[in-house]
C-alpha cells in the first residue's frame, strides 16, 4: 500500500483539521458514560446479557434519526484482529480497557471519526466526541445531542439525586470527562511545567498522558480533564477547564517568546539538531521520535523552520506507534525492525511533504 | 546481561512467568518491556480505581477492624454484589447497587466530589417521571394526614388524583 494511501484511510479528521489554538491545543474531548436501566454494569453481565446491550444500543443507531446526523457505523471487538485493535486504541477511538478487558465490546464509529461510542466499557455506553483544536463547547453540544438520541429510546439510568448512574463511583451525576490535549514544549523547556501541572491538580482538574488513566506523558503532550462530576453541571464543568486551558495557552505563548528573546540560538540550534535527526536517522524509538517531533512540531508553529504545515506532525505523532507502524508494514515486526521502520517512516513523510 | 527481544542493550527488567506450571523467564530492556506494553501492565496500571478502594475501606476513625463480624454481608439484593467486593473493585454491579448501599455512599461521595448531589443535565423522558414522582410522593403524603384527620371526602378525591398519576407514571 503507498503511504499516501495508508494515510487517507489511517488519518483521523482531528489530525488533519485545523481549529482554534490548533497551535497549543491539539484537540478537545467530551466523553459521557451512561447506562442502561434494566441491564447490570457490564461487569457483572453475562455473555447473554452484554450481547442484548449491543443489539439495543444497534436498533437506535440505525434509526433515521441517528443516521440523519451522519453516517455511523457499528464494530464489534471480536470481529477485530488485535493489531487493528492496537490502531484504534492509538487513534483514540477506542479505550485500551474496551480492546482488552471487554466482554462483547462494540463501538459505533461516525465517518470522520470524530464520534466513537463504546458499548460495554466500563459502562454501557461511553459517547466520545474528539475535536480538532481547542472547541470544547461545541464538543460537548455534540455529544449532548447522541445522548439525547440515545434517551429518547432507551431506559438510561438516572436519579435524581445521584444523576446518571455509572459502574464506578468517581464517575457518576454528570457521568461527564472533558479534556484537551495540550503540546506545552516551551512549559516544559523553561521548566515551569512542574508548577503548573500542581496547581491544576489543586483546583479539581487531572494531568494525565496521552492515553488516559495511567498513560505516560509522551512528546510534551499533556491530556487535562476534570476529575469531579457530581454536583456541578455539566457546562460549569467545560467552563472550569476552559478557563484554566486558556490561561495555560498564554503561559505557553508567553514561554515560547521569552525563549525566543533571550535564547535564540540555542534554542533555535536545539529544535533545528531534532529535524536533522527526524530526516535523516535510521534507528528510531517511540520516546525519542515523539520528542524530537514535538521540537519540529514547535520550530513549525514559531517560523523557524518552514515547509511543512502542522498537520503533517500531527499525523506522524500518531502514525509512528507500534500498531499504526505494523499495520502499514502489513506484518507483525520485531522491536528493531519497528525502529528502522519508524525512522523510514518519518524521512518518506518529510522529505514528501518538502517535495510538494 | 544483554536484553533477548532486541539483543543490543542491557537488559534492565528481569520478569519471570508461571503458566499451568510452565516457567518462561524475560529479561528485557526498558525499551522492549514498555513495547510490549500488555505483559507489564500490572505494576503501572495504577488507576484511579486502587486509590477509590483505599477510600472505600475507610471506615472512618474509631471504628474497630478486628473481630468476625456476625453480621449478614451488606449485599445488593439484585445482583449480588456484596459491599465488600464493591471496596475492592471500586465498581458497582448495577443501578440497584446505589440504593442497596445508600447508606455508605454520602460520606464515599463526598469525599470524591467533594458533593452528594447531581446538579446537572435532567434527561428529558426519564426525567420527566421524575417530576411526576415527586408528585406523587407530595399527594400520598397529603392523603395520609387527610386521613389522620379524618377528612374522608377530600381523601377520595387525593385517592383519585394518586391513581391518575400512577396510571400515567406507568404508561410513560
Amino acid at each position: 500500500m503507498s503511504l499516501q494511501r495508508f494515510l487517507q484511510t489511517a488519518v483521523s479528521e482531528w489530525m488533519n483539521g485545523e481549529g482554534p489554538d490548533s497551535d497549543i491545543v491539539f484537540s478537545s474531548r467530551v466523553r459521557l458514560a451512561r447506562n442502561l436501566r434494566n441491564h447490570p454494569f457490564p461487569l457483572l453481565a453475562t455473555d447473554t446479557e452484554a450481547d442484548q446491550v449491543v443489539q439495543e444500543v444497534e436498533q437506535v443507531v440505525r434509526s433515521e434519526e441517528f443516521q440523519n446526523l451522519g453516517r455511523y457505523e457499528l464494530l464489534k471487538l471480536d470481529n477485530l484482529s488485535a493489531l487493528e485493535k492496537k490502531v484504534f486504541v492509538e487513534k483514540h477511538l477506542i479505550s485500551p480497557h474496551l480492546a482488552n478487558e471487554s466482554r462483547n465490546g462494540a463501538v459505533v464509529l461516525s465517518e470522520n471519526e470524530a464520534v466513537s461510542i463504546m458499548i460495554n466499557e466500563e459502562d454501557h455506553l461511553r459517547i466520545q466526541c474528539l475535536f480538532p483544536g481547542f472547541q470544547l463547547m461545541e464538543t460537548w453540544k455534540m455529544a449532548d445531542k447522541i445522548d439525547d438520541l440515545f434517551e429518547n429510546s432507551l431506559d438510561i439510568a438516572f436519579d435524581e439525586k445521584h444523576g446518571f448512574l455509572t459502574s464506578c463511583p468517581t464517575n457518576v451525576g454528570t457521568g461527564i470527562r472533558a479534556s484537551v490535549m495540550m503540546h506545552l514544549p516551551a512549559l516544559v523547556m523553561t521548566q515551569q511545567i512542574t508548577r503548573i501541572l500542581n496547581a491544576i491538580n489543586q483546583i479539581g482538574l487531572v494531568v494525565r498522558g496521552i492515553y488516559g488513566e495511567g498513560s505516560e506523558v509522551a512528546g510534551n503532550l499533556f491530556q487535562i480533564s476534570n476529575q469531579i462530576t457530581l454536583g456541578h453541571s455539566e457546562e460549569e464543568i467545560i467552563e472550569n477547564l476552559y478557563g484554566v486551558t486558556k490561561q495555560i495557552i498564554e503561559h505557553e505563548r508567553a514561554a515560547r517568546r521569552s525563549l525566543l528573546e533571550h535564547n535564540k540560538l540555542q534554542f533555535e540550534d536545539r529544535l533545528c539538531r531534532s529535524y536533522g535527526i527526524l530526516a535523516n536517522a535510521r534507528i528510531m524509538e517511540s520516546k525519542e521520535a515523539a520528542t524530537r517531533l514535538s521540537d519540529l512540531r514547535l520550530a513549525v508553529d514559531l517560523g523557524l523552520i518552514t515547509g511543512f504545515s502542522a498537520h503533517i506532525i500531527n499525523e506522524l505523532m500518531v502514525l509512528i506507534q507500534p500498531g499504526f507502524l505494523q499495520m502499514y508494514s502489513g506484518k507483525e515486526l520485531t522491536p528493531e525492525q519497528r525502529d528502522a521502520r519508524r525512522a523510514k517512516l518519518i524521512r518518506e513523510r518529510l522529505s514528501a511533504a518538502l517535495e510538494s | 546481561m544483554i536484553c533477548q527481544e532486541c539483543g543490543q542493550k542491557p537488559a534492565t527488567i528481569h520478569f519471570t512467568k508461571i503458566v499451568n506450571g510452565e516457567k518462561t523467564e524475560f529479561h528485557l530492556c526498558e525499551t522492549c518491556a514498555g513495547e510490549k506494553g500488555d505483559m507489564f501492565s500490572s505494576p503501572s496500571n495504577f488507576t484511579i480505581n486502587h486509590l477509590l478502594s483505599g477510600l472505600l475501606n475507610f471506615n472512618g476513625a474509631g471504628t474497630s477492624i478486628g473481630g468476625p463480624s456476625t453480621e449478614k454481608p451488606l449485599r445488593c439484593e439484585t445482583c449480588g454484589l456484596t459491599y465488600s467486593q464493591f471496596s475492592k473493585s471500586g465498581r458497582f454491579g448495577c443501578v440497584d447497587c446505589y440504593t442497596s448501599f445508600a447508606g455508605r455512599l454520602d460520606p464515599l461521595l463526598k469525599r470524591i466530589h467533594g458533593n452528594m448531589e447531581h446538579s446537572g443535565k435532567v434527561p428529558q423522558r426519564s426525567g420527566g417521571k421524575i417530576k411526576l414522582k415527586k408528585e406523587l410522593q407530595e399527594l400520598k403524603l397529603q392523603l395520609q394526614q387527610k386521613v389522620a384527620r379524618e377528612e374522608f371526602e377530600q381523601a377520595a378525591k387525593l385517592r383519585d388524583k394518586i391513581k391518575q398519576l400512577e396510571k400515567e407514571i406507568a404508561h410513560s
